[in-house]
C-alpha cells in the first residue's frame, strides 16, 4: 500500500491534507468580492499577488494549469480594453497624447467615433477597468487552482446531488466534444470532403452530435447498473418538494448576494433576503438528506484551518468595504483628471490578512512517487533481437 | 444464479425478434462466454441479465429473468447493482468521475455503502486488480487495459456476485488483454464470482471458459461444454482448427493442452518442407533477391511527431513497396495511429520527410488524397455522414463498386439503414468499401478487427489479398497477432515511437511470446504461422 511521501519539513499544523474545497471556494469568491468592489489599481495589484502567493504555496496537484490560464485570460483582457479604447473610444477632453486617423462615421451614429485623438486619460481609465475584470478571472483562476470545481460538486448537500452529477458529467463532455470534433474534420479529408463553409461546419457537427449522444447513452446505461438513482423510503411528491425549496433558497441567496454587491441597489433589501434564503435552503437540505440513501467516501472534513481560510477571505472583503467607508471615494482612483492612487488603510490590512491561508492552512499531500512518475516504457527486449 | 425461463427479447420496429426461447441456469461460480457471428444478440444477452434490456434499451421481454432471485420485470438495474456488475464495450463511455479512486467508490455511494467498509473495499480492489500505484491518476491518462481493469473494479467494489462483461479484451494489446483476462480468473477462482462475458476473440478466452452459450442466427442459446462446443462450432480459434486439421481427441482448446499432444505432428512436419515465408513470397521484388530493390510506394525518413511535448514518433524510417501487406503492432500508444495519421498526410511531420505515391500527403488537397491513399480510422463511423447507408454510397460507378464490395465483406446489409444502426463489424465493412471504391494504391487501416468474428475477419483477409495483388500496398495497424500471421507478407512492430522491429512476419512474430500466433506457439520451433499453411503442407505430401 503506497502512502502518500509526507514533506519532511517539521511542522506544527496538522498532516498534509487537502483542505475542504468549499473553504478555498469561500475565501477566493469573497476576494473577488473585494474586487468588484474597487478599481483602484494599487488595491486590485495587492489583491492579485495575494491570490497569487496563496496559490503557489497551496495549490492541489491535480488543478496545476488552471492558474496560468487564467492568469494569461486576464492579461488579455486588459490587452483588448486598451485595444477598444484606442480604435472606438470616448471623446472625452484630455491629454493628447496620439492622434490616429479617424474615420468619419454618418450622423446618425453619433456617439461613436473610429480613431481619432487618444488621451492618457482614457487610456488610464481603460487599464483600471481591465484590470478589475481581470483581478476577478485570476480569482476565479485561484480557487479552480486550489481545489477543483468537480471536489466541490462532491461537497454538495444529498438534495442537489443530482445537479451535482449533470454538472460532473457536462464539465468532462465539453473536452469530449472537441476530440470528437478534430476526429471527424479528419475523417471528412480521408472522404475526399474540406471541412470548411457552411455545408462543411454542418458536416462535422451532425457526426459529433450523434457520436455525443452514443455516448452519453452509455454513460447512462453505465451509471444505472451502477445503482444511480436509487431511493431511499420518501415519497416522490416530498422529493421534489425539499429539492424545489433547496433551488429556491439558493435562488434567493444569489439575488442577495447580488444586493449586497451592487452598489446601485439598496444594501438594506438584500440582508433579510440572504438570511431567509439560507434558512430555506439549509433546512431543506437537511430534510432532503433523509430521502437519499447515499453515502460519501472519504468526506472533505471541515476543521479549524477551514473556518480560518473563511474567515481571512471575509477579512480581505470587510477591510475593502471599511476602506470606503472611512475614506469615501478611495476605492475608485479617478482618471479624469489623473491622480495618485490612495492607499486606505483597513483595506491593505484586510488584503494582507488574506494571506494567512498560505501559512495556516495544512499543505495539500503530494502523489505518491510511483505516480509522479511516467508509466514504464520499457521495450520488450525480444523485439531487438528480431529486427531484421 | 442466473435464471431465463424462456426469455424472448423484440426490439420495437424490428421484423424479428433478436433472441427467442431461451432458457439457461448458470450455476453460482461458473465462468460463461457467449460466443455468436456479429449482431446475433451477444450484447441483448448481457443487457438482460442486469435488466438495462428492457429497461434502458426499450423492446418486448417475454419469459422471465431472475437473478439470485430477483424478477428483472420489478427490478430495474439500478435495483439490481448490488447483485450483478456490468461492464460495457468502452470502459471510457461508462466513467462519472475523473479518479481512479472515487471510480472504484462510485457504485458504493450511490448503494449507501457505510464509508468505514468503502473505504477498505476500495483498498482490497486497487490490491486485487493491482492498481494501487494508480489510485489518483486521471481516468483519461490510463492506457487501454488500466481502464479497462478500473471499469472491473468499479463494478466489483459493489460486492456482486455477478460480473457482466461485453468483449473485455477487443481493443487491447495481447499483454493487457492477459492482464485483464489474468485478473477475472482470479475473481473466479479465489471470490467464486460468476462471470458472463462475450468475446469475439475466442483464442484469448476459450481455455478459460466452463461453458459456452452460442447464440445461433435465429436468436437461439445453446448451452453446451467448451469441449463439444469448439468441436462443431463455426467460428473457432485457430488451435480447435490445428485440432480438428490433426484429429486430436479430446480436442484441445489452450494452447497448453495441444502442445502435449502436438508431438507427432511436429515430427512429421519436420520431415517436410517449411512454408514458404509468408503469403507475399511469391510477390515480384521480393523474390528478385536483396540486390534489386523494388520501387517504393512509401517513404519515410525520420519522421518527428509531437503532440505538445509528447513526442509520438521519434525519427522513423519506413518504406512499403507496392503489393507487400504490412502489419503496425505494438502495444496501445506506441505511435502506430499517428503515423497511419501521417501516411494519410493529416497531420503533418514536425520533422523529417515522408513521400506517399510520389507526394507530399499532407500537401494534397482532400479532393485529390482519396486517389492516392486511403484510411479507415479506428472508429470507422467517423467516416459517414448521410443519413442512410444507400446515400452514403450513392449510385455513381465507384457507388457500385462500393456497393460489391460491402456485400462481400459482410452479406446481407439493409441499405436504408442509418449507418449508425450497424453493429461495429458492419460499421468497417462500410467503411471499408467507402475507401476503396477510390482504388488507391496505398491503404491503410487502423484496427480493423474489433468486432469481427472469424468468418468476417477471414472475408477481410481476402479482400486485403486483392488489393494487394493488384499491386496496391496494404498497412494494417492491429493488435491481432493472428490476423497478422494469415495475411501479412511483413510485420512492423513499434514501441514508444519507434520502430523496434522490421521484418518478415514469421521472423517478427515468432521472435516474441506475446506477438506469436497461436500455431507457432504449439509447433515451436518449426516456422508454420497459420492452419492453413499447416494444412497446406500436409495436403501437399499425403502421409
Amino acid at each position: 500500500m503506497s502512502r502518500p511521501t509526507r514533506l519532511a519539513h517539521p511542522t506544527r499544523l496538522a498532516q498534509p491534507r487537502p483542505l475542504h474545497p468549499g473553504a478555498w471556494w469561500a475565501w477566493s469568491l469573497a476576494l473577488a468580492a473585494a474586487a468588484t468592489r474597487t478599481t483602484n489599481p494599487v488595491l486590485l495589484a495587492l489583491l492579485i499577488v495575494v491570490a497569487a502567493f496563496v496559490v503557489a504555496s497551496r495549490r492541489s496537484p491535480q488543478g496545476g494549469r488552471a492558474f496560468g490560464f487564467f492568469v494569461r485570460l486576464g492579461v488579455f483582457v486588459v490587452a483588448l480594453r486598451l485595444v477598444f479604447e484606442i480604435v472606438f473610444g470616448d471623446t472625452l477632453p484630455g491629454d493628447v497624447l496620439v492622434r490616429l486617423p479617424s474615420v468619419p462615421l454618418p450622423a446618425f451614429l453619433a456617439g461613436l467615433r473610429i480613431g481619432g485623438p487618444i488621451t492618457a486619460q482614457a487610456l488610464l481609465s481603460a487599464i483600471y477597468g481591465g484590470l478589475q475584470l481581470a483581478a476577478l478571472l485570476i480569482c476565479v483562476g485561484a480557487a479552480n487552482s486550489l481545489a477543483s470545481p468537480r471536489r466541490l460538486l462532491r461537497s454538495l448537500p444529498g438534495a442537489l446531488y443530482e445537479v451535482g452529477v449533470a454538472v460532473t458529467v457536462s464539465m468532462s463532455f465539453a473536452p469530449q466534444l472537441v476530440r470528437a470534433a478534430s476526429r471527424v474534420r479528419r475523417a471528412r479529408r480521408l472522404r475526399g470532403r474540406s471541412s470548411s463553409g457552411l455545408r462543411g461546419w454542418v458536416g462535422v457537427a451532425l457526426p459529433v452530435l450523434q457520436d455525443a449522444l452514443e455516448k452519453s447513452i452509455d454513460l447512462a446505461a453505465a451509471m444505472d447498473s451502477r445503482g444511480f438513482g436509487r431511493r431511499g423510503p420518501t415519497s416522490p411528491a416530498r422529493r421534489r418538494l425539499t429539492t424545489a425549496a433547496v433551488v429556491v433558497g439558493l435562488l434567493a441567496v444569489s439575488a442577495a448576494v447580488y444586493g449586497l454587491l451592487d452598489a446601485g441597489s439598496p444594501t438594506i433589501a438584500g440582508l433579510p433576503l440572504l438570511v431567509a434564503g439560507s434558512v430555506l435552503a439549509g433546512g431543506a437540505a437537511l430534510v432532503g438528506r433523509r430521502a437519499v440513501v447515499r453515502s460519501k467516501y472519504r468526506p472533505d472534513v471541515w476543521r479549524g484551518p477551514e473556518w480560518l481560510a473563511v474567515a481571512a477571505g471575509v477579512a480581505a472583503l470587510a477591510g475593502v468595504l471599511a476602506g470606503g467607508w472611512l475614506e469615501p471615494g478611495s476605492l475608485r482612483t479617478s482618471a479624469y483628471p489623473i491622480v495618485a492612487p490612495a492607499l486606505p488603510w483597513p483595506a491593505a490590512l484586510g488584503l494582507l490578512a488574506a494571506l494567512l491561508p498560505a501559512w495556516l492552512t495544512p499543505r495539500p499531500p503530494l502523489l505518491t512517487t510511483a505516480e509522479a512518475a511516467p508509466p514504464p516504457a520499457a521495450t520488450p527486449a525480444e523485439f531487438v533481437g528480431a529486427a531484421r | 444464479m442466473i435464471r431465463f425461463e424462456s426469455v424472448g427479447v423484440t426490439y420495437a420496429g424490428a421484423p424479428a425478434p433478436t433472441l427467442r426461447d431461451v432458457e439457461l441456469a448458470i450455476p453460482d461460480g461458473e465462468l460463461a462466454l457467449v460466443i455468436g457471428q456479429t449482431g446475433a444478440g451477444k450484447s441483448t444477452l448481457l443487457r438482460a441479465i442486469n435488466g438495462l434490456v428492457p429497461h434502458f434499451t426499450g423492446g418486448t421481454l417475454s419469459g422471465r429473468v431472475t437473478v439470485d432471485g430477483r424478477d428483472t420485470r420489478t427490478h430495474p438495474p439500478r435495483e439490481l447493482a448490488d447483485v450483478v456488475g456490468y461492464v460495457g464495450q468502452d470502459p471510457l463511455a461508462g466513467f462519472v468521475t475523473d479518479t481512479v479512486e472515487e471510480e472504484l467508490a462510485y457504485a458504493m455511494e450511490s448503494l449507501g455503502v457505510d464509508p468505514a467498509v468503502m473505504r477498505r473495499r476500495v483498498e482490497e480492489t486497487l490490491d486485487s486488480l493491482g492498481l494501487t500505484a494508480l489510485r489518483h491518476r486521471p481516468l483519461a491518462d490510463l492506457s487501454s487495459g488500466q481502464q479497462q481493469r478500473v471499469a472491473i473494479g468499479s463494478v466489483l467494489t459493489a460486492g456482486p456476485r455477478i460480473l457482466v462483461l461485453d468483449e473485455p479484451t477487443s481493443a487491447l494489446d495481447p499483454p493487457a488483454a492477459e492482464e485483464v483476462l489474468a485478473a477475472l480468473t482470479r475473481l473466479v477462482h479465489d471470490l467464486g464470482m460468476t462471470v458472463v462475458l462475450a468475446e469475439h476473440r475466442l483464442e484469448r478466452v476459450v481455455h478459460y471458459a466452463d461453458r459456452i452459450l452460442s447464440i445461433t442466427p435465429a436468436g437461439r442459446v445453446v448451452d453446451d461444454t467448451p469441449a463439444s462446443t469448439m468441436a462443431s462450432a463455426a467460428v473457432a480459434p485457430p488451435v480447435v482448427e490445428l485440432g480438428r486439421l490433426a484429429r486430436w481427441t479430446p480436442l484441445p482448446l489452450s494452447v497448453r493442452d495441444a502442445r502435449r499432444r502436438a508431438g507427432p505432428l511436429k515430427e512429421r512436419l519436420a520431415r517436410l518442407s517449411p512454408p514458404t515465408a509468408g503469403p507475399g513470397a511469391s510477390l515480384p521484388g521480393r523474390k528478385s533477391g536483396p540486390l534489386v530493390r523494388p520501387v517504393q510506394i512509401v517513404t519515410a525518413r525520420g519522421l518527428v511527431a509531437r503532440y505538445g511535448d509528447v513526442v509520438a514518433l521519434r525519427g522513423v524510417d519506413l518504406d512499403v513497396a507496392p503489393g507487400e501487406v504490412i502489419a503496425l503492432m505494438g502495444r496501445n500508444g506506441a505511435g502506430k495511429s499517428t503515423l497511419l495519421a501521417h501516411l494519410v498526410g493529416l497531420l503533418a511531420p514536425a520533422a523529417g520527410r515522408i513521400e506517399v505515391a510520389g507526394h507530399q500527403p499532407h500537401r494534397l488537397a482532400a479532393s485529390d488524397l482519396m486517389r492516392h491513399a486511403g484510411l479507415v480510422p479506428q472508429s470507422p463511423a467517423d467516416l459517414f455522414c448521410a443519413d442512410t447507408i444507400d446515400d452514403e454510397i450513392g449510385h455513381d460507378a465507384r457507388g457500385r463498386a462500393a456497393r460489391a464490395t460491402l456485400e462481400r465483406l459482410s452479406p446481407g446489409i439493409d441499405v436504408s439503414l442509418h449507418p449508425r444502426d450497424l453493429s461495429e463489424g458492419q460499421r468497417l465493412a462500410l467503411a471499408l468499401a467507402l475507401v476503396l471504391s477510390a482504388e488507391p494504391p496505398v491503404l491503410l487501416l487502423d484496427e480493423p478487427t474489433r468486432g469481427l468474428d472469424y468468418p468476417a475477419k477471414a472475408r477481410l483477409v481476402a479482400v486485403l489479398r486483392e488489393r494487394a495483388a493488384a499491386g496496391a500496398a496494404v498497412v494494417v495497424a492491429t493488435h491481432d497477432v493472428e490476423l497478422a500471421a494469415d495475411a501479412a507478407t511483413r510485420t512492423v512492430v513499434m514501441a514508444d515511437g519507434d520502430i523496434v522491429a522490421d521484418g518478415p512476419t514469421g521472423e517478427v512474430v515468432t521472435a516474441s511470446p506475446a506477438f506469436a500466433p497461436q500455431v507457432a506457439k504449439i509447433l515451436h520451433p518449426l516456422p508454420w504461422l497459420t492452419v492453413a499453411q499447416v494444412r497446406a503442407t500436409l495436403d501437399a505430401s499425403p502421409a
